[in-house]
């Protein structure tokens, strides 16, 4: 993941005004975006499925039935067939977009919570806190994430809440570098001198005049990192290291139906069509939160 | 030169016997006792306390710690608690497959992503340019494990053409140069490739929309210079921070092959680990980490040499 830094631009930092005027052009570039529509529009159907699941799903997710195991995409009162034990896919897909968002969301607000914390602290104490902070979170990066997420949740035992503190702990030295790098920048700029001046303390300066312009780029890159998270995230419980059977996940789902391959294939590949509809929406969507966030510079 | 060198590898030092910290305390996060791997629960208390002391268990952390790396040091990473066999002739074997199979993909990734990218970079705003992008946001967003089913389903159902699991035929997993072991190579290895691929198009695309932008560009182009020998600055002046980026795609496929392997029964790094976790093999599983890490802080050592060298501006700096 080469972490490109969105920088923030001179114009929004020198301009004082409130940063809600700041969102609200953002908010209408992206609503005249038609990929950040299409990529919202397909998000926003596969949440109110995963939400609303228990109303508009045909059956009971959990209810098998030996003699109607791997039913064709199709099938009479089965849309989209039915999965190894008999069980209705359209009704599992939608239950299990609940556990695969949740898993795939969760570890990048904490990571963009934790990470924006310690960033923010590193950048603006400095000095020799801020090279032991830094050093640190250097060792994470000596590990390639997708290893590092499958060790520490491997280590931890299988189980929903270990592997989202796995992939919390993989991004959150993530978030630290970005954070940390703009934070370093912002506080060298002459009004925050002149804020330190004034008798404003540490903790006034930081949530007034340095936290506006850290948000938005720290931002940008964790809406970047829900779609890696979405696929790390359903690949733990692809490997059997995330949510346990009988609950309904798209990763879950994909590896208890690859026995089925052979007889009913496109069955067996739904779920991972889903996880991957969901990751690139998530990504058209970053990007163009990207290009509407930079429309100052 | 010698002297940046010479910084950079005092500089992997400490992350070096980071990593191997990490990769040894990891495994004490585990619930339970990791003799409950092997000790049925109703064993004696003495076999418990000679099983203990047979690995090492009684000792403080710390010092468990140091005989560890001692050993590691010298190439002995223990025995395995579930097969009794060596870790350390186990990883190697495992990871010469992974290095194959994450060698392979990252040439084809690398390949496409060069050629999709400079196309794409060349006619900004084409259609090329639009194939290529999508292309580039499909391989970094789809799902691996998914395509390699997918993939599987195409080419190995569908279309009997490739193998869909294993090495090498009768589940040997014993690689040999012919054209029978890379037929089991070609659908691992494709699926795999994906990732880079789409990296570094986006990689290639960017530098060379902006290379083509820039003064010299054009001022050679006044000169006189044909396509072909524009080409060969602007490609010159790429490659640089498309090495780097290469060199860190490597090291990620290395992690990253776990989910792949598993889909093609690959008998890789990815495999030991599935192991090692699922039957709590905490020597096995400490080695193969600590294995491929190393791995991925050497090849970062290595990109950070090799830039420089073919990159003369970076060495004055």
């Amino acid at each position: 993941m080469s972490a490109t830094l969105p920088l923030p631009s001179p114009v929004a930092v020198s301009a004082a005004q409130p940063s809600r005027s700041y969102w609200a052009v953002v908010w209408r570039q992206l609503r005249r975006d038609p990929m950040a529509l299409a990529a919202g529009g397909v998000l926003l159907l596969i949440i109110a499925a995963a939400v609303f699941a228990p109303w508009l799903a045909p059956a009971d997710p959990y209810k098998a039935s030996m003699i109607k195991r791997l039913l064709p995409i199709g099938s009479s009162g089965f849309l989209l067939g039915t999965d190894e034990l008999g069980r209705d896919l359209l009704t599992r897909l939608m239950y299990g977009g609940r556990l695969s968002l949740l898993m795939g969301v969760v570890p990048v607000l904490a990571a963009f919570g934790i990470g924006t914390a310690i960033g923010l602290f590193a950048g603006y104490v400095g000095g020799k806190v801020n090279m032991v902070i830094m050093r640190v979170l250097d060792v994470f990066y000596a590990f390639p994430s997708v290893l590092l997420a499958v060790a520490i949740s491997g280590a931890l035992g299988p189980g929903l809440s270990n592997s989202l503190i796995a992939l919390t702990l993989v991004f959150v030295p993530q978030v630290v570098r970005v954070a940390e790098s703009v934070t370093i920048q912002v506080r060298q700029l002459d009004y925050i001198e002149a804020a330190r001046m004034s008798g404003a303390s540490a903790f006034s300066i930081i949530r007034v005049h340095v936290l506006g312009n850290v948000l938005g780029p720290v931002f940008v890159y964790a809406t970047g990192l829900l779609s890696v998270s979405m696929i790390l995230a359903s690949g733990l419980s692809f490997l059997g290291l995330g949510v346990k059977p009988p609950e309904p996940e798209w990763g879950l789902m994909l590896n208890t139906l690859r026995s089925a391959i052979y007889s009913n294939p496109w069955v067996a590949a739904l779920p991972g069509l889903l996880i991957f509809v969901t990751s690139i929406a998530f990504n058209l969507l970053a990007d163009s939160v990207r290009s509407a966030m930079d429309i100052r510079r | 030169m010698f002297a940046y060198i010479l910084k950079r590898l005092i500089y992997a030092i400490p992350i070096a016997l980071s990593v191997t910290v990490v990769s040894f305390i990891l495994v004490y996060l585990a619930p339970g006792d990791p003799l409950s791997a092997i000790a049925p629960a109703d064993a004696p208390e003495e076999v418990i306390i000679a099983l203990r002391s047979a690995y090492g268990l009684d000792q403080p952390v710390p010092v468990q710690y140091g005989l560890w790396l001692m050993r590691a040091v010298q190439g002995d990473l223990g025995l395995s608690i579930a097969t009794g066999r060596e870790v350390t002739s186990e990883v190697m074997r495992a990871v010469g497959n992974t290095l194959l199979l994450a060698g392979f993909a990252a040439l084809i990734g690398v390949i496409a992503g060069c050629l999709f990218g400079a196309l794409a970079g060349y006619r900004h705003g084409s259609w090329i340019d639009r194939i290529a992008t999508a292309l580039s946001v499909i391989g970094v967003s789809i799902p691996h494990y998914w395509l390699g089913l997918v993939l599987t389903i195409l080419f190995s159902i569908w279309r009997p053409w490739f193998p869909a699991m294993g090495a090498g035929p009768g589940g040997s997993s014993e690689w040999l140069w012919d054209l029978e072991h890379f037929r089991y190579l070609v659908l691992p290895a494709v699926t795999l490739s994906v990732i880079p691929m789409g990296i570094i198009t986006r990689t290639v695309r960017a530098l060379v929309a902006d290379m083509l932008g820039q003064e010299f560009v054009s001022a050679l182009r006044a000169r006189g210079l044909s396509g072909v020998a524009v080409f060969r600055h602007v490609a010159k002046n790429t490659a640089p921070t498309v090495l780097a980026v290469a060199g860190l795609q490597i090291g990620y496929l290395m992690g990253g092959s776990i989910l792949v392997e598993t889909v093609f029964a690959w008998p890789g790094t990815g495999f030991l680990l599935n192991t090692a976790i699922f039957q709590r093999d905490i020597p096995l599983l400490q080695g193969t980490i600590l294995v491929l890490c190393m791995f991925f802080v050497v090849l970062n050592l290595l990109v950070d040499i090799l830039q420089p060298m073919i990159d003369p501006r970076m060495g004055r700096a």
